[in-house]
């Protein structure tokens, strides 16, 4: 029987299935982060321990400080990326602290090392873990209470989702991204759209994507409500692997190049539900409301909720336009924003600042900007390629690596009222800070609304240039 | 957790859509214990004005609905994070129940992790719902797990649950003693995997780097 690639990699880690079809799944990489210390209270107080330290890799990231120092956060913060040190410290697994070269936000850190590798099934207390279905594993979110779960029996029950394939075939026009992609599909499909569903990216887009792009793609799934995003592993993927610090090597990795080899969709596989864009069509996203949903091309005007025929969703857009402080009819790039941030484990690996430096360069920015890249070793390759020297110069500020202004838990935030274009993926309210108004965006549409002082076309600001 | 098995409790509207777990609890809050409680912070930026008091206008600050037990939401409520600190704040807030025509996948698993039963309600029900609430704030309903049913004035509606989750609720019982009961069958599993997958198996332990290594920077 033909089977879709998440078939196979499921039915691989199906130990065994209940009568109402969930499944106990083996968990081959547990990712944790310091925004999970809960997790941990729960198997002390049931007397457990974590069972397989040896799959468990732990990273500071949702508190961790990006700041020069530690006085500029308050101690009840830093104490959290503390506790996971302690508790990795009890349980003998590898965590990274901030200030460790390896640190970063954990769907960073994943791919980076070579934790994250095709055919396996990966667990993080992160809504953005489908990112690391980019590599063709099966990846996905879960609760705290599932966390103690893993942690004590490295396994988890899981009903199987429904699968949804989204081919984007064409290409993208000059200046399109990932992150452009990845709104264009939520506005399409709703931000409930993928609910109980997991979603395989497929077509010639999706083909010339790099890792980063597509972890980008992949880590955007969540807010269309699917848990599950991914693509299947292919030469740009072993490519990107080849000599990882985690990564198999040697025989091993012949053997694993074998297997990953075999991961992908067989031709008369069918899905639940089928949807394709056109590449060629997409242009430059910008979102207007407080979901994700909300989203528009730059080139157009804010609309007007009079228009929308549902009323919920008439409510919802009148409740956002007057939360974001915007009128209808407005265009897009008439909205001046007050800050600008480049991070996230959406878009703050090195293709992401690559992207952002190339149109800050030889600029100066209007707003205050940050740019926080997504772990140690991105923040030394970005330094070894001259990025930071251009931001800088540019009047960014070059931080330390951490989740920082997407979740505003570590002290990072927007000030209320204050709106942000920011590479990050949640534009909800008071997500970034209370009050804070967001406007996702890419790494260079950040860029550019930073020098330009609102929201910009990019591919206008390089042909003034 | 406390099992779920009948409940009688205050109906309380909260019909927006998409309400994210942002909305529910913010993320500056979730740093605390579990055992301190969550209560005070449900809806905390949405309840509560700049200097802490109660805003009047909002729902669960009214008189009608402070002993609320049971939500009636909007479409894919609980969407976004994951952070389950949003169900243990409407758990500790008295609430038994959320009823609303579809959640966020994560916060709909939370839910049943913690005694808090969500009921994915057909549109006949939801309408009836909020119309009650309407005509009459405070009003009562049940809920009856065993039966499947929400009862309202006389009239009843069913709801879909899978009967595992329903059993759990139950019972009250712990999803992790139930899985180490199977543990031999996992350590086969898992053996058998790592033959199969052997590049699975992690290449060398990871060199804890980081035991001292949390510095203040550079």
């Amino acid at each position: 029987m033909p089977k879709t690639l998440f078939d196979k990699i499921w039915e691989t880690h199906v130990i065994t299935t209940r009568p109402d079809g969930a499944s106990l799944l083996f968990v081959d990489r547990h990712l944790v982060h310091d925004a999970t210390a809960q997790a941990f209270d729960m198997i002390r107080e049931a007397g457990l321990a974590v069972r397989r330290p040896d799959l468990t890799l732990g990273t500071a990231d949702h508190y961790a400080n990006t700041a020069g120092s530690f006085d500029q956060q308050p101690p009840h913060l830093a104490d959290m990326a503390l506790r996971l040190l302690e508790n990795a410290r009890k349980d003998a697994f590898p965590a990274y602290g901030v200030g460790d070269p390896n640190q970063g936000i954990v769907h960073v850190i994943g791919p980076e090392s070579g934790f994250t590798l095709p055919g396996t099934l990966i667990v993080c207390g992160d809504s953005h873990t489908a990112s690391h279905g980019a590599l063709g594993a099966i990846a996905f979110g879960i609760g705290t209470s599932e966390i103690a779960h893993v942690l004590a029996t490295q396994t988890i029950w899981q009903a199987k989702p429904k699968l949804m394939r989204i081919t984007i075939d064409g290409a993208l026009g000059s200046g399109i991204v990932a992150k452009d992609v990845a709104l264009e599909v939520i506005r399409k499909i709703g931000s409930a759209g993928g609910t109980g569903y997991a979603i395989e990216y497929a077509g010639q887009v999706v083909r010339a994507l790099s890792v980063e792009g597509r972890l980008t793609l992949c880590n955007m799934s969540i807010e269309a409500g699917a848990r599950f995003g991914l693509v299947a592993p292919d030469q740009t993927v072993f490519d990107y692997l080849k000599g990882r610090r985690l990564a198999p090597s040697g025989a091993m990795w012949t053997q694993a190049l074998d297997a990953w080899q075999a991961l992908s969709s067989d031709e008369a596989a069918t899905f639940d539900r089928e949807m394709t864009l056109d590449g060629a069509a997409i242009e430059p996203m910008v979102t207007w409301g407080t979901s994700p949903e909300q989203a528009l091309p730059v080139s157009h005007c804010i609309p007007d909720p009079a228009a929308e025929p549902d009323r919920l969703r008439r409510e919802a857009a009148e409740q956002a336009l007057a939360y974001m402080g915007l009128r209808p009819g407005t265009p897009m790039t008439d909205v001046a924003v007050d800050r600008v941030f480049i991070g996230s484990c959406t878009n703050s690996r090195i293709e992401d600042l690559r992207a952002a430096a190339s149109v800050a360069k030889g600029h100066r920015v209007k707003v205050p900007a940050f740019v926080v890249p997504g772990s140690g070793r991105v923040k030394a390759q970005a330094e070894a390629e001259g990025l930071d020297r251009i931001f800088r110069a540019a009047g960014f500020e070059w931080r330390k690596p951490g989740c920082s202004m997407c979740v505003a838990m570590n002290g990072d935030i927007v000030p209320p009222g204050e709106r942000c274009a920011s590479t990050s993926n949640r534009n909800f309210a008071g997500r970034q800070g209370k009050g804070a108004r967001t406007h996702l965006v890419s790494p260079a549409m950040a860029a550019a609304a930073a020098v330009a002082g609102r929201l910009t076309d990019v591919r206008k600001l390089a042909s003034e240039a | 957790m406390q099992p779920f098995q009948r409940h009688e409790g205050v109906l309380a509207p909260f019909i927006n859509a998409n309400v994210d777990t942002d909305q529910i609890i913010p993320a500056r809050f979730l740093h605390r214990a579990r055992r301190e409680g969550y209560g005070n912070l449900l809806f905390h930026d949405l309840r509560y004005d700049e200097a802490g008091a109660e805003k009047p206008g909002f729902v669960l600050n009214r008189p009608a609905y402070r002993t609320a037990s049971i939500l009636v939401a909007g479409p894919n409520f609980g969407c976004g994070s994951s952070r389950e600190q949003a169900v243990w704040a409407l758990v500790d807030q008295g609430f038994r129940a959320v009823i609303a025509p579809g959640f966020g996948d994560i916060f709909y698993n939370n839910c049943f992790k913690n005694g808090l039963l969500a009921v994915v309600g057909e549109e006949r029900m939801l309408a009836a719902l909020t119309a009650a609430m309407k005509r009459q704030p405070g009003v009562q309903a049940v809920i009856d797990l065993p039966e499947q049913h929400v009862r309202l004035d006389g009239e009843c509606w069913s709801f879909d649950i899978d009967s595992y989750r329903k059993q759990a609720m139950l019972e009250g019982a712990s999803e992790i003693q139930m899985t180490l009961k199977a543990i031999a069958r996992i350590e086969t599993f898992e053996a058998k995997l790592l033959a199969s997958m052997p590049w699975s198996g992690l290449r060398k332990p990871i060199p804890n780097e980081t035991a001292s290594s949390q510095t203040a920077g550079e």
